[in-house]
């Protein structure tokens, strides 16, 4: 393909730009939804924009830097700790908020 | 790759994306995220990336995927269905100024920086010298040893700080039963998790080895290993441990032990985490196959949840 953009935007800008927007569009996303768990989606979707700029601005004409790619898998690993332990503590909260309820309410546990 | 193809893997990645970030129903955002997850591993293929290709789809989309879809139905059983009320005008106005004025910012540093790879080079020449051929794997468990150190303390961390999210009287029981309620698709998950586990291991374990050489590594072959025990505990051919239990105490930390031990005896070698001339392969290929099994035990444990009070099986023995 012959696109004029190609001669002004290399494969490494373009990869960089759409992480910054996918840190701008989990950023709103975090202020806007209001509850937990899509807040927590919208931070993994904020880590993986902060990825995509770290590893495509490493993109050189022949490889891709191994720095960075070893950095991301790291921050990749890390974000899933994150993630695991926001969902239990999201889980968690409404558990408590469950049980604090009057007891009217006999929710049938251990469905889940 | 043609800048066609770039360009659409990009607005396909912003679509998914902008999905998952603002539908109404919980399961539909996961499903797009997972949908998300596995694009951006597409791009980091595009990018030549394939280490982080494979990190990306196993971990970012797979175990994240699992575990924001396990959290969704359990928050659902207690009534909560995870929708959104509706923000404030003010507030979604001004975030949109904050945050497009942000994006702006930042693509304007990102087009300053020219992509370049000046580090291959100078990682390169010093991969002889490990005997192993993959940059990743050299700058992962060499060059930077010291992060990947610290990370499989992380996740170990993580693993303790869900751990302590038990409900009083809890501890040290058992995590929630994955399995399927419903009895004939708990049949058809307990077949294919008998068929999928021994798969999944020799698939793991030849991903441990290719790393060195090949893309692959540590984190990749511990999430296909998590996969294979939390398929098989869904299915019931496994039940998941409880949280007591000295062996699987010792699976968790031997990665992180025996690493921290490499790193403390190259001290006698020069450094903390030197490797000793002539003998970086075999203590990276060390490393790397006790971390495998403590990355994989501890991520299926993280993606199973905390322990839960014990009401149907009072005996105390587990099997896992």
């Amino acid at each position: 393909m012959d696109l004029p953009l190609s001669d002004i935007l290399s494969a490494g800008h373009l990869y960089a730009l759409t992480g910054a927007v996918l840190v701008g569009l989990g950023l709103y996303a975090f202020i806007t939804q209001r509850h937990p768990l899509r807040q927590l989606l919208a931070v993994n979707v904020v880590g993986a924009g902060i990825f995509l700029i770290l590893g495509s601005l490493g993109r050189g004409p022949d490889a891709t830097d191994p720095f960075p790619q070893a950095l991301v898998i790291t921050g990749i690993v890390v974000a899933v700790a994150l993630t695991a332990f926001g969902a239990a503590m999201i889980v968690r909260q409404a558990e408590t908020r469950a049980a604090a309820k009057p007891a009217a309410d006999d929710n049938a546990r251990g469905a889940s | 790759m043609t800048f066609a193809f770039d360009l659409i893997l990009c607005l396909m990645i912003l679509g998914t994306a902008g999905i998952a970030l603002f539908v109404r129903d919980a399961l539909a955002a996961i499903a797009f995220f997972i949908a998300f997850g596995n694009l951006m591993g597409l791009t980091w293929l595009g990018l030549d990336a394939v280490n982080v290709a494979l990190a990306e789809i196993a971990i970012g989309a797979g175990v994240t995927g699992v575990l924001l879809i396990l959290a969704r139905a359990r928050l659902l059983a207690l009534g909560d269905d995870a929708t959104c009320s509706g923000t404030p005008l003010w507030l979604r106005l001004g975030a949109l100024a904050a945050c497009a004025g942000f994006v702006v910012l930042l693509a304007a540093s990102v087009l300053s920086i020219p992509p370049e790879s000046g580090l291959d080079r100078v990682v390169a020449p010093l991969m002889p010298g490990l005997g192993i051929e993959n940059r990743v794997t050299g700058v992962l468990l060499a060059f930077r040893a010291y992060d990947t150190l610290l990370e499989s303390f992380v996740l170990l961390g993580a693993l303790v700080a869900v751990w302590s999210l038990a409900p009083a009287g809890a501890w040290p029981g058992r995590p929630a039963d994955p399995g399927m309620t419903d009895a004939p698709m708990r049949r058809v998950a307990g077949t294919f998790g008998q068929l999928l586990l021994p798969v999944a291991l020799v698939m793991a374990a030849y991903l441990v080895w290719a790393g060195s050489d090949l893309p692959g590594g540590a984190f990749q072959a511990g999430t296909v290993l998590a996969g294979g025990l939390l398929v098989a505990a869904m299915g019931g051919t496994i039940g998941l441990p409880s949280s007591d239990r000295p062996l699987l105490r010792a699976a968790l930390v031997l990665g992180p032990a025996v690493f921290l031990a490499i790193g403390l005896a190259g001290i006698a070698a020069g450094g903390l985490l030197v490797y000793p001339e002539g003998m970086a392969k075999a203590l990276i290929v060390i490393i790397e196959y006790t971390l495998f099994l403590s990355i994989g035990v501890t991520l299926a444990l993280l993606v199973a949840g905390p322990p839960v009070p014990d009401a149907s099986h009072p005996n105390p023995e587990g099997k896992g």
